[in-house]
């Protein structure tokens, strides 16, 4: 009896002990992903950047056929393209927020939340055909020629209105992180305690005041977050921008005008490119993209972190 | 002080409520318009033939997607069979055990900057891992580029909905005598049962519609596939390339293709979702 409850015993702790080497590798294995990920494009980019040196980041032409490759008008696509989505995205996503959270009784808040997070389930081909085939038409008939028109004496707005191009990139990139930024300051505006709304309006604060007066500085590190993350999502996004950005490595000052993004020229390029230093050019931009992302994403979990910290200290 | 005169302050709240019920509209309009013309668009394309023909060259009629269809569904339950059994036993780790606080941070940290990582980067990664190896375009990493988008969604979630169960239920089933495993697989996961199911069904439907990551590891095909060692058709691939092609009846296919996709994903999102509220209400 004594000998059986032993070995049990035994058995029990060897299986605890696999297990808990088990869990302790796939979360390691979290990490060690992330990590060669990073080593790994840096190392395949080695032969473009040894080739290139820092003229590869600032030089616009990208020429297979004669194997000189410079990154510039990708990287410029890819920070003028999310610039512009955060510059449509963000006040859009604060205003959906500020509708969720202070306009509308909680089951139509509900069920409206629900729908425009909807919006982040849609693959983002899906966006891309709308993107091509619906909005760059729309576009060229009416809002291209309409912005020429009372603002073609800026150079951001002169040029054909072609459809494709940054402009409809941006917005449908903006469409495309509105979800995630409306959840995310709905969250931080539902984070805000009550009493201090509360407040506020006892003192006669009309809503938009207590929002702006109270709410936003309340929860500014939170939002600021929710920006970078939206941030993140944008400067990645690659098969909506592929369709419409028209994928021309040009550097434009013209919205219209078509371009690129580095994500938009892995995909169109990548599984064409034969030549290794053509590869090994497209990897240094993934790397370039990588290095961002992780930059982006190390900001905006320090805010948000900073965020919950502080809140939960507070409270 | 002063007061402000009550009138322009009453004047812009009205604006602002405005603006806001118009963003609010604006993002459901959207919505609305890009499902009603995959509608219109597609369901004019769908056919019998989609699901049980192969491909046929621009301008021949008829032809389908059948294989692409097939290999989505191959791609993404390998990817699943891959990613669900490490993302469940990670997210125990960083909720169950987690000894050492700073490690567990840092892969807490890792799997967020993985789940913003764009998926095109996750394909090259998968490109340089398995396809210059073997030096072709094959299925294995397709697979691996997907496994590798849904683990971090795995592990997060799984964090997230084992530390949703109450500490009492933990203590009680260790109070028994059980081992810290036991615990976990008999009791903690049966209380999460919901939450999980949802969360993996929600990173396959994130994944299931991923076109980035497999352009250049699983490629795609015009044929039936015999293994995951060669070019694998897939639909999103299919989808990219048949819509930006100038062929009339290759677009149209294109729109199929679409809205089966979207079809497919937004109905394991909102059933997952319908799911667990009704679970925990």
């Amino acid at each position: 009896m004594a000998r059986v409850s032993r070995r049990s015993r035994r058995l029990t702790h060897l299986g605890e002990k696999l297990f808990s080497a088990l869990s302790l590798g796939s979360a390691l294995l979290v990490p060690l992903v992330m990590l060669a990920m990073g080593f790994d494009l840096a190392w395949s980019s080695l032969p473009a950047l040894k080739q290139f040196g820092w003229q590869f980041f600032f030089t616009e032409d990208w020429n297979p056929v004669a194997q000189s490759f410079g990154a510039a008008s990708s990287i410029f696509g890819t920070l003028v393209s999310t610039l512009i989505a955060l510059l449509i995205a963000g006040p859009l996503g604060v205003a959906i927020a500020l509708f969720l959270v202070e306009l509308t009784p909680p089951g139509i808040s509900r069920v409206v939340g629900t729908l425009v997070e909807l919006l982040a389930a849609i693959p983002s081909i899906i966006y891309g055909m709308w993107g091509l085939f619906v909005l760059a038409p729309f576009m060229a008939t009416y809002i291209q020629p309409f912005l020429g028109r009372y603002l073609g004496f800026l150079p951001l707005f002169s040029g054909p209105p072609l459809g494709v191009g940054m402009l409809t990139a941006g917005i449908i990139l903006a469409l495309m992180v509105l979800p995630y930024i409306s959840a995310l300051v709905r969250d931080v505006f539902l984070l805000v305690p009550g009493v201090v709304k509360e407040s506020a309006y006892g003192l006669g604060s009309t809503t938009w005041e207590v929002t702006y007066r109270v709410t936003i500085p309340y929860g500014l590190v939170g939002l600021i977050g929710a920006m970078f993350l939206g941030l993140g999502r944008a400067l990645g996004e690659t098969m909506a921008v592929t369709f419409v950005i028209g994928n021309a490595h040009r550097l434009s000052l013209s919205l219209f005008a078509p371009g690129n993004t580095i994500a938009s020229t892995l995909a169109n390029e990548f599984s064409e490119a034969t030549e290794p230093l053509y590869i090994s050019s497209l990897v240094a931009l993934g790397l370039v993209l990588y290095l961002i992302t992780y930059l982006v994403q190390v900001v905006s979990q320090m805010m948000l972190r900073r965020l919950y910290r502080s809140w939960n200290v507070g409270l | 002080m002063r007061p402000r005169p009550v009138a322009p302050r009453k004047v812009i709240n009205i604006l602002v409520s405005i603006g806001a019920w118009a963003s609010a509209l604006l993002g459901i309009f959207v919505l609305f318009w890009i499902l009603a013309e995959l509608l219109i668009r597609g369901l004019g394309a769908l056919s019998w033939d989609i699901f049980f023909k192969l491909p046929t060259p621009p301008g021949v009629s008829g032809g389908g997607l059948a294989n692409a269809i097939l290999g989505t569904l191959i791609l993404t339950a390998t990817a699943t069979v891959l990613a669900v059994p490490l993302g469940l036993l990670a997210g125990i780790y960083l909720a169950e055990y987690a000894a050492n606080a700073k490690l567990a941070d840092y892969c807490r940290f890792s799997a967020n900057v993985l789940m913003g990582m764009p998926s095109i980067i996750v394909g090259v990664f998968a490109y340089t891992l398995v396809v210059v190896p073997l030096g072709k375009f094959c299925g294995y990493a397709g697979t691996l580029a997907l496994a590798i988008l849904m683990l971090p969604i795995v592990t997060r979630i799984t964090e997230d909905m084992l530390r949703l169960v109450p500490n009492t239920l933990r203590e009680a089933a260790l109070a028994l005598g059980l081992p810290r495993w036991r615990v976990t697989l008999a009791v903690i996961f049966r209380a999460a049962k919901a939450g999980l199911i949802t969360g993996i069904l929600l990173a396959v439907a994130r994944v299931s519609g991923e076109t980035a990551p497999l352009l250049f590891t699983a490629l795609n095909s015009p044929y039936w596939f015999s293994g995951l060692g060669e070019p694998f058709p897939n639909l999103p691939v299919t989808i990219f390339n048949y819509a930006m092609s100038p062929y009339a009846d290759w677009q149209e296919k294109a729109w199929a293709g679409a809205l089966l996709i979207t079809a497919g994903v937004l109905v394991i999102s909102i059933l997952s979702r319908t799911y667990l509220s009704g679970k925990n209400r």
